[in-house]
This record gives C-alpha cells, sequence and structure tokens, in this order.
C-alpha cells in the first residue's frame, strides 16, 4: 500500500523540483520547450549506426543538470519504470542484424549490436530531457507555452487536466489499495479475482471525483479557458540560451565530435 | 435575494427528492439547512448552483435559473464543497484563489489585492505558496473557504464546513463563517454548529420543508428533531 503512497509523492515531487530556483529555472519557459523539442527532433535524427557521434549529444543534459542542481539519480529513479521499456526498444536488431561492424580487443561487434544501442542512447537522451523541462518548468507554465505557440487550446486543456487527473486518480487507487489491503493481511498486491471489480471501481471512483472536480471549476467562472500564471519574459538570456542550445545541437549533429576526438587521440598515441 | 417556489426534483423517474419546495432567503441571512441523510440537502444546493435542473422556479437577485442566466448566478453565489480536496485543483493556495477573479476578468493586479485581503482577513498569509497537497485537513478547508471569497460573492453556500475537523479548527471554521457578511446557507449535521452561527434553519424531511424559522427555537424542539431523525445539540441537551 506505500507503493501507491511513494509514487503519489513522487509525482508532487515534480512540483517541487519545478518550483526551485536556478539559472535554468529562471529561464522563459518557451525557450526551454523549444530547446527541449529541437534536442529531440536531432537526437532522434541520428542515424541508426551514429552511437559515437550519438553519445556527445548526452553533455547537454549533463550541463542542465549541474546548472539546474537537480540529482541526475532523482532522474534515473523516477523514470526507473519507463526506462527497461526504452532499452527493450531495440532488442531483437542483434538477431537481424548480424554484420560485424566494427572489432573490439578481438570482439567482433554487429551492426544490430551498435543499432541497438544507439536506440537506447536516444530513448535515454530525450527521457532526460524531458525529464529537465518538467523538473525545471513548473506544468502551468510549459502549457501557457504551449498556448503561446498556437497549439489548440483544447488540446493544452486536455494535457492540464490529465495531469491534474493523475493524481486525482493516484488517491483514489491509494485509498482503495489501503481499504484492499487491510482486509487482506500478508497478502502481495492484488488478487487476480479482485482486478475486475477493483479497476471498475477505482474508474468510476475516481470519475465521480473528476466530476466533482470539474463542478468546482465552473462555479468559478470557467469556461473552457484557463488564465495561465504570466511566465517569465522572453529576455536577451533566453534567446541566449535558445540559440546557443540549437547551435550545440546542429554542430554535434553535422561533426562527429566523438571521432574526430578519438582520431586525434589514436593519432598522438 | 434566493427563492425556491414550488420546487420538484427527481434523480430516477418518478421518485421526487425535493417536492414542491417553497421558501425565501434574504440578503445577509445566515441558514442552516438541516435534515436526516436523503432528507434533500445537496440536492437543494445543487438547484440552487444549477448543477441540476427541478420543475418550478428558483430566482436569484432576481435571476430565474435558466440556462442564458447561468453564468451570471453562478457570479453570484459562492460553494464551498465537503471535500476540499475536490475544490482545490490547482497546485498552490495561491493559484486556487486566483482562478476565480481571474474567470470572471478582473486584472491581474486586481485579483492578487483580492487574495492578499482574503488571506489577511482570515489570518492565513501564510498559506499562501503552500501546496495543496501538503495542507493539513483543517488548512486545507479554511484555503478553500478563502479561494470561495476571493470570488467576492453575494452569497456563501457551504456544505458541511466542519465535518472530518479537529475541535481546534472547528473553532477557526466557525468564528469565520460568523465574521462573514454575505449571505450564507450552511448545510450539515454538527447542529451545535448551525446553533453557533446561523439565525435561522430550514428543517428539510423527504424533500419538504418540515420546520422553518429561528435557530434557536427549532433546535430546542426535541420533539420535532426526533421525528425527523435528528437530535438536540450536543450543548442544549447536556443542559436539560
Amino acid at each position: 500500500m506505500d507503493k501507491t503512497r511513494n509514487a503519489l509523492n513522487e509525482f508532487g515531487m515534480m512540483d517541487e523540483f519545478a518550483a526551485g530556483d536556478s539559472p535554468i529555472h529562471r529561464l522563459n519557459a518557451t525557450a526551454k520547450l523549444l530547446c527541449t523539442v529541437s534536442y529531440i527532433l536531432v537526437v532522434m535524427s541520428f542515424g541508426k549506426y551514429s552511437l559515437s557521434a550519438l553519445s556527445v549529444m548526452i553533455l547537454w543534459p549533463v550541463l542542465l543538470f549541474q546548472l539546474s542542481g537537480i540529482p541526475m539519480g532523482a532522474c534515473f529513479y523516477k523514470l526507473r519504470m519507463i526506462l527497461p521499456l526504452v532499452m527493450a526498444v531495440g532488442l531483437f536488431n542483434p538477431f537481424f542484424d548480424r554484420g560485424i561492424m566494427l572489432t573490439l580487443w578481438g570482439i567482433g561487434i554487429s551492426g544490430g549490436v551498435v543499432s541497438m544501442l544507439t536506440l537506447m542512447l536516444k530513448g535515454i537522451l530525450c527521457l532526460m530531457a524531458s525529464f529537465l523541462l518538467a523538473a525545471t518548468t513548473p506544468f502551468d507554465s510549459i502549457c501557457a507555452s504551449l498556448s503561446k505557440l498556437h497549439v489548440p487550446g483544447t488540446l493544452v486543456t486536455l494535457f492540464l487536466l490529465t495531469y491534474r487527473y493523475i493524481g486525482v486518480l493516484g488517491r483514489e487507487l491509494a485509498i482503495m489499495s489501503d481499504a484492499y489491503h487491510l482486509r487482506a493481511p500478508g497478502q502481495k498486491g492484488i488478487h487476480v479475482s479482485a482486478w475486475g471489480s477493483f479497476l471498475g471501481q477505482l474508474l468510476l471512483r475516481s470519475m465521480d471525483r473528476a466530476q466533482e472536480l470539474y463542478s468546482s471549476m465552473l462555479l468559478r467562472g470557467y469556461h473552457k479557458h484557463f488564465h495561465y500564471a504570466p511566465t517569465r519574459p522572453f529576455r536577451w538570456k533566453d534567446f541566449f540560451f535558445l540559440f546557443s542550445g540549437i547551435s550545440f545541437f546542429l554542430l554535434f549533429r553535422m561533426v562527429d565530435v566523438a571521432s574526430i576526438l578519438g582520431s586525434l587521440f589514436v593519432s598522438v598515441r | 435575494m434566493i427563492e425556491f417556489q414550488n420546487v420538484s426534483f427527481s434523480y430516477e423517474h418518478p421518485h421526487k427528492v425535493i417536492r414542491d419546495l417553497s421558501f425565501s432567503i434574504k440578503d445577509g441571512e445566515c441558514v442552516g439547512l438541516i435534515g436526516a441523510n436523503g432528507a434533500g440537502k445537496s440536492t437543494v444546493m445543487k438547484l440552487l448552483l444549477g448543477l441540476v435542473r427541478g420543475e418550478g422556479k428558483i430566482l436569484v437577485d432576481g435571476l430565474e435559473m435558466r440556462k442564458e442566466n447561468l453564468a451570471l448566478i453562478r457570479r453570484k453565489l459562492g460553494f464551498v464543497l465537503q471535500n476540499s480536496d475536490n475544490q482545490m485543483f490547482m497546485p498552490t493556495v495561491y493559484e486556487d484563489m486566483i482562478f476565480a477573479p481571474l474567470n470572471y476578468m478582473v486584472g491581474r493586479e486586481e485579483a492578487e489585492k483580492r487574495v492578499d485581503a482574503v488571506l489577511g482577513r482570515l489570518g492565513l498569509g501564510h498559506l499562501k505558496h503552500r501546496h495543496n497537497h501538503k495542507l493539513s485537513g483543517g488548512e486545507k478547508r479554511m484555503a478553500a473557504i478563502a479561494t470561495i471569497l476571493a470570488m467576492e460573492p453575494e452569497a456563501i453556500l457551504m456544505d458541511e464546513p466542519t465535518s472530518a475537523l479537529d475541535p481546534y479548527n472547528r473553532r477557526i471554521v466557525i468564528n469565520i463563517i460568523r465574521e462573514l457578511a454575505e449571505t450564507r446557507i450552511i448545510t450539515s449535521h454538527d447542529l451545535d454548529m448551525i446553533l453557533d452561527t446561523c439565525t435561522r434553519v430550514i428543517l428539510l424531511s423527504d424533500g419538504r420543508v418540515a420546520a422553518d424559522g429561528p435557530a434557536s427555537e427549532i433546535l430546542r424542539d426535541k420533539e420535532l428533531l426526533e421525528k425527523n431523525h435528528m437530535e438536540l445539540p450536543l450543548s442544549l441537551s447536556r443542559r436539560e
């Protein structure tokens, strides 16, 4: 029963991270959002065998972790449920692509292994970038930025309310889970026979609560439009952040810095 | 200000939960709406807020409850829900408080002034930037009242405002209710609180008005209360 509460606390922790104060937190949300989207697009654009070129892209999230004061360990801890899925994406590549691509210390490495590692790294980098955005920017500010970027209002409201609904669903789950375990002591998890009714009840209860929340919004004048808190103005430092970020991504996308450094190292030796 | 004229309502036809209900509430009155479980108290609140539609006529400040008047009526009424978790949906107290004024097109500067004024009036300045999910039950209830006061409604409706509160926080909420100048309609099973705060009581039974009069008279009528599955307030029963 503690697992659900821990998950809820972790969910709440993201809001606390986002409420922090650091040079990255103080940047304009739109600049951070655009930078993150650019980063993800550039990372995804690397070829499937470009492992060495892609590896340099890790410098950006590492730099942001340092500047924002967000512990990198927290990122991997919070993403521990998603990371195995990301890792599993290219798991079958070594079976289909068996051609030896390079040899390291006498061991032949197939193209499938390289492409698998590339896919895994891409996934991890994209998750790190998304985590950094969420941990340094309040969710409302992200939604306000999406609105400014002319993303349809309905879609933005959907994002915001889904984010809020996760909390409602989690709290209902915690209450139901407590009630279940208090009458099923020593039982691990919820018995398969109760899954159907448990899920059904959870859905009904969370829908009731969501309905009441929505009524509360309507009674306070809500009419399909959220008034987001004013975001920090777009200043020269935000422009510098966005410009330097995109320049960095494009440079490392076009120039294989890792290979150049590697060849220098080899030639020196 | 608020008038119910022969209002009836049923969730499932033909069983009526509100039957031919009529009463009126004047500006500035503090009215306790009491009754046993299933008497129709919550439904009366929902009808008044336009969350459900019934037969008959409901008037708020002269405006008839119709779809076209709904926004205007809701602007005049503030509703404090029984479960504050369902009311506080923004991340912080401040954001929750500013939600309604911004929706009602009050400028941000003016809205912020309102928030500070309400927090100052209730002595809750320390809660302003607190995260809602970290507030205690008592703090949440007081913050929920503050969010409604920031709307500057003409009437405040409260559903069980003292439920699940410890005696200390209950007393604070009672004092807040007593100090409000707006029209107040309070539904509760806490008859001591009703006695402490309301000047008038409407006793509902099976969707009808069983009694309507001064709180000090109705809440002392043991026979009437017991007939309607209620008991004398504790403070009065001890004296007997």
